[in-house]
């Protein structure tokens, strides 16, 4: 389930925007220009299932996205999910996963309290008996000079 | 008919005779004929699993992906609470603050180590460098690793966490650590063959119960081991799957 972002929640002046996302689903998005910077030395590492909806994440995952886990595990990984991110990256991801391949590529992630952070992201899809039941996903820190192309390539993908 | 158990080649020299004292406690529990064998390096380690030579390992996760997919390996148990970690250093006088500030060329000391590789290599990335644009300096040790650093003829070091820690305060107080891996999620697992998959039960009750028998602790200790906890098929799938996602 994925409710509305609340004013309450969010930190400094903020935007907002409805965002249509995966399975129909709108939500209100309020976001704000505020940076989080990716950790040293550390990996964000969550799992889904097949739909895209949580069932594990790591600590770094956690602390993060700014929510606690009870927040995170069964809502969609669509929670992250940033308005400056154009809707064909995500095509791209879903087109590349449900071939059986890894995809990997610079993502802009929404925190909980409206801010974001970059991510290196790799997502692979779990083969466990032959199918597919599940999707791993990590990330790493970016590169700051990959980041600068990609705040200058992703406005023209929408 | 004996079996054969080996341990990857990057553990702490320190430990050598504290896997022969594992290795004989084990023969003694499982009333098996289990042969050690220490190969000098990666290759000739991978040459004799490649031809079923290798029956019980000690497995680095880079190789457990090899060993489950490909040699139907099985895994057994992982010592608690330890997780590899990778370390990227420079020399004390570097006035490299941040990975960031690193530029193509420079020269990487490293070993045959692949997990610490991969993971040194990931944490240099951030600095817009990968194995296109810097001079690899391959080391036989982690101890030359520092001593390439020390001598000039490299500028950053990717060191097994732990290999780290336990290098001299003399070499220490002459490095400076840039980042420290915090993944928590790669760890090496000791792993069963198809020859001795029968025995699977019964050596991971042995094993997870080591702790509790005066004799075993002390073994567990010689390793630096607390002791041993259950890996399940999934827990490795997840994390073949986690180094699938690194090597990219």
């Amino acid at each position: 389930m994925l409710h509305d972002m609340k004013p309450e929640d969010v930190k400094g002046e903020y935007q907002e925007v409805t965002l249509d996302l995966y399975g129909g689903v709108s939500r209100k998005i309020l976001y704000t220009d505020i940076e989080t910077a990716y950790p040293d030395g550390k990996l964000i590492v969550s799992t889904t299932d097949k739909e895209g909806v949580i069932t594990h994440v790591n600590q770094s995952f956690i602390e993060m996205s700014g929510f606690v886990e009870d927040e995170l595990i069964g809502a969609p990984h669509s929670i992250l999910r940033h308005p400056d991110m154009p809707p064909a990256a995500f095509q791209d991801l879903w087109d590349t996963v449900n071939k059986g391949v890894k995809w990997q590529g610079f993502v802009k992630n929404l925190r909980k309290d409206g801010g974001y952070y970059w991510v290196k992201a790799t997502v692979i899809p779990n083969v466990r008996n032959g199918g597919v039941a599940g999707y791993t996903s990590v990330r790493r820190k970016p590169s700051r000079t990959k980041v600068e192309e990609c705040i200058k390539l992703y406005p023209t993908l929408f | 008919m004996s079996f054969q158990f080996t341990v990857s080649p990057d553990f702490t020299p320190d430990h050598i005779s504290g896997w022969y004292i594992f290795n004989t406690w084990l023969q003694q529990q499982a009333n098996l004929a289990i042969h050690l064998e220490m190969y000098n390096d990666f290759h000739d380690q991978r040459e004799a699993i490649k031809v079923d030579n290798v029956d019980l390992i000690y497995a680095n996760p880079f190789d457990a992906a090899m060993l489950v997919r490909e040699k139907g390996f099985k895994p057994l148990v992982k010592p608690v609470g330890e997780s590899d970690e990778a370390i990227v250093a420079v020399h004390v006088d570097n006035h490299v603050e941040d990975v960031a500030h690193l530029q193509a060329g420079v020269r990487v000391a490293v070993t045959e180590d692949p997990d610490v590789h991969m993971m040194g290599m990931i944490m240099l990335e951030p600095g817009d460098l990968d194995a296109s644009n810097v001079e690899i300096i391959d080391s036989d040790t982690y101890v030359l690793v520092a001593k390439h650093l020390l001598k000039n003829e490299a500028d950053v070091g990717i060191f097994l966490a732990e290999a780290y820690d336990d290098l001299s305060n003399m070499i220490k107080k002459q490095l400076r650590i840039l980042v420290r891996s915090q993944i928590s999620v790669i760890h090496h697992s000791l792993m069963i063959g198809p020859r001795l998959l029968e025995q699977h039960k019964n050596i991971s009750n042995i094993l997870v119960n080591m702790h509790n028998d005066t004799k075993g602790k002390g073994v567990l200790e010689s390793l630096n081991f607390q002791q041993w906890e259950v890996v399940d098929d999934e827990e490795m799938e997840f994390m073949i799957d986690l180094m699938d996602t690194l090597t990219m």
